[in-house]
């Protein structure tokens, strides 16, 4: 077993870390106050390949693989949870699926633009009666001739007001239960594909979560990803992969909670002594920093196996819980150091805890990844 | 159009310290960057490669660790990476470091030498100027700003003084010395990065490479010699008031006329 990064991997932590403060961080604070989509910093994203890491650069990516793209999440989101599930949601659940499943047809002609990040991508399968249970999908997509036709609606889509290319479920066979849906490549401008309510969230304000609504929607019949049914199926191997990345975000956010904190409980006097003096102080650290290790290996571990084309699903579900959960606990944690300040919104600390709940929800909630391993263990 | 840059890896910080006893420059623990000036004379010929589709080459001379500095600028975009080490090139002053970098550039090709201004550890602002007399091409220094001029045989550069700036137009081959401020060089890329350590390499080239007569190279062919380093001893703390401005005045008139240097 070996702990070390390779030298490239070192050289795109720096590269990562260097981006992050100069083009990230500055921005933080505003794009959560005005919720808005952070259109500048996906430019230059694209300009220097974070959008398509882990993919081939045959097919216009970067060619370095999936632990690269866990650690570029982890870094963009210790300064910005919002920029952190951007790419995210790009990379994990609209171009992963493309590339895992399409055809070489499909492959050509849309993963190169998602991979240069001349195009945004997004994923729909969440309903408002079909979360957790996503067999309930109520879109449903008829073939006419070569084409089909999709009606319904999606609800909390990462990326929807800005993306160009979506991932959709829909129902092709609704007696079939999940082995009825299909997934399908829908581009911005279909005819009857619009964009509905946006959302006002509690943390992660910069990212656009939106509505997509389907009314007679044409998708040409040779944007069906994989086979008819195979659209439930291709969803849990995608959400798979994305929990990797939401994990990453996690652990980004609760590390720069802690960096962040750290600076602060060095500056902080009361009793005449910096506040990092205290016992209390240092031992919340410890243990704060402790788990965020732990959380850091499950993650490199999840996306090492990814890489290495084993088996993940479970270790996904492991990185994505523990670190959520540390996320949760940790900026917490942080602002209780930060005391009234941290309540404020002058440090960005508060941001950091709003921002890291939705780790907890996301791409399967807790309670989902605990069934995901739980089930692994007992079959 | 082909490009040569030198580039040195300095440790990242202003505040180099030396041993007190061997009067050498402590390394330890400081991370090394590619510096400032050389880092804007790349960043000015990745430009040209992206407008004319330069070839750039890196070249530095200095230890085994210098290679990250030379993978990184691959990373950023350059073609190729040459990196003059060996033992025999140690404790090398700017005279010998400009000779053993004009042998190398001696078996290159090429149009424009860049290097930086100066390097934040030595400061001496000399190895550019050298290598140019070594090698007899034109050379300008403290270049801002620089424009190829159509045939892409000559080039126009802004050479800031401090009392203003020329305009001048230089033709190839020659040497420019870049300053920070010209530019905000490039981040390298995410497949730049995946390029660097698996497609491209760095080349290694010893003191038997090149023609030259190894007497005059690293300390042995130094004319430079350091007696003695040392650092400044620190100075006493100053006084702080905080005051109106009249009083202000008033308090460095009399700490003036206490130390006869105004009466």
């Amino acid at each position: 077993m070996n702990f070390s990064l390779s030298k490239e991997h070192e050289m795109l932590r720096e590269l990562y870390r260097s981006f992050t403060v100069q083009e990230v961080k500055p921005l933080a604070e505003e794009i959560d106050e005005e919720e808005r989509f952070p259109v500048e910093t996906v430019e230059k994203l694209a300009r220097y390949g974070f959008m398509g890491i882990p993919f081939p650069k045959e097919l216009g990516g970067s060619g370095a693989g999936n632990l690269a793209y866990a650690m570029a999440v982890e870094e963009l989101s210790k300064a910005c949870g919002t920029t952190g599930v951007i790419v995210s949601a790009h990379t994990s659940l609209c171009a992963a699926p493309i590339y895992e499943f399409g055809t070489e047809a499909q492959k050509l002609k849309y993963l190169p633009p998602l991979a240069k990040g001349e195009k945004i991508g997004a994923f729909g399968l969440t309903e408002a009666n079909a979360g957790t249970d996503a067999s309930a999908q109520q879109t449903k997509a008829v073939l006419q001739g070569d084409h089909y036709v999709l009606n319904g609606s999606k609800i909390f889509i990462t990326n929807a007001g800005h993306a160009d290319t979506y991932i959709v479920m829909a129902m092709t066979d609704k007696a079939a239960g999940t082995r009825g849906i299909s997934a399908f490549i829908v581009e911005r401008g279909f005819p009857g594909f619009s964009i509905g309510k946006k959302e006002k969230k509690m943390g992660i304000r910069g990212s656009s979560t939106c509505e997509l609504i389907f009314e007679n929607c044409i998708v040409p019949k040779e944007n069906l990803l994989g086979k008819e049914g195979q659209g439930f199926k291709i969803a849990m191997k995608t959400l798979d992969g994305g929990r990797i990345g939401i994990a990453a975000q996690a652990l980004g956010i609760a590390q720069g909670a802690i960096d962040e904190t750290v600076k602060y409980v060095k500056e902080r006097k009361q009793f005449n002594r910096p506040i990092s003096a205290f016992q209390n102080t240092q031992f919340e650290l410890a243990g704060m920093q402790t788990k965020v290790d732990a959380a850091r290996l499950l993650v490199y571990r999840a996306a090492t196996l990814k890489e290495a084309g084993a088996s993940y699903a479970t270790e996904a579900a492991m990185a994505k819980l523990y670190a959520s959960e540390v996320a949760m606990e940790v900026t917490t944690k942080a602002v209780q150091l930060h005391g009234g300040y941290g309540y404020t919104r002058e440090y960005g600390i508060e941001r950091m805890m709003r921002d890291a709940k939705i780790t907890e929800i996301y791409e399967g909630t807790s309670e989902v990844q605990k069934m995901v391993i739980s089930s692994a263990m007992l079959k | 159009m082909k490009i040569i840059v030198c580039m040195k890896q300095v440790p990242d910080t202003n505040e180099v310290k030396l041993d007190p006893v061997t009067g050498t420059l402590i390394r330890d623990g400081i991370p090394s960057i590619i510096n400032h000036d050389d880092k804007a004379g790349l960043e000015a010929a990745l430009c040209l490669k992206d407008q004319y589709g330069a070839h750039v080459t890196v070249l530095t001379m200095g230890p085994p660790q210098a290679d990250k500095a030379l993978r990184e600028a691959l990373a950023m975009g350059a073609d190729r990476a040459i990196l003059l080490t060996d033992r025999r090139f140690a404790g090398a002053d700017t005279w010998a470091t400009s000779l053993t970098l004009a042998s190398a550039i001696r078996k290159m090709d090429y149009d424009l030498i860049i290097a930086g201004r100066q390097a934040i550890d030595g400061d001496t602002a000399q190895v550019g100027p050298q290598i140019a007399e070594k090698l007899s091409i034109p050379q300008v220094s403290y270049v801002e700003d620089l424009e190829v001029e159509a045939g892409q045989a000559s080039i126009i550069v802004k050479r800031i003084f401090e009392e203003g700036y020329h305009r001048i137009r230089v033709k190839f081959p020659c040497l420019i010395t870049t300053l920070a401020e010209m530019n905000t060089p490039r981040y390298m890329s995410v497949g730049g990065i995946m390029a660097a350590y698996n497609e491209k390499q760095v080349e290694t080239w010893t003191l038997d490479q090149l023609d030259m007569n190894p007497d005059h190279a690293g300390l042995k062919g130094s004319p430079t010699k350091v007696r003695k380093s040392f650092t400044k001893a620190p100075k006493a703390p100053g006084k702080k008031f905080n005051t109106e401005p009249d009083a202000a005045a008033r308090l460095i008139l009399d700490a003036l006329k206490e130390r006869f240097i105004v009466e």
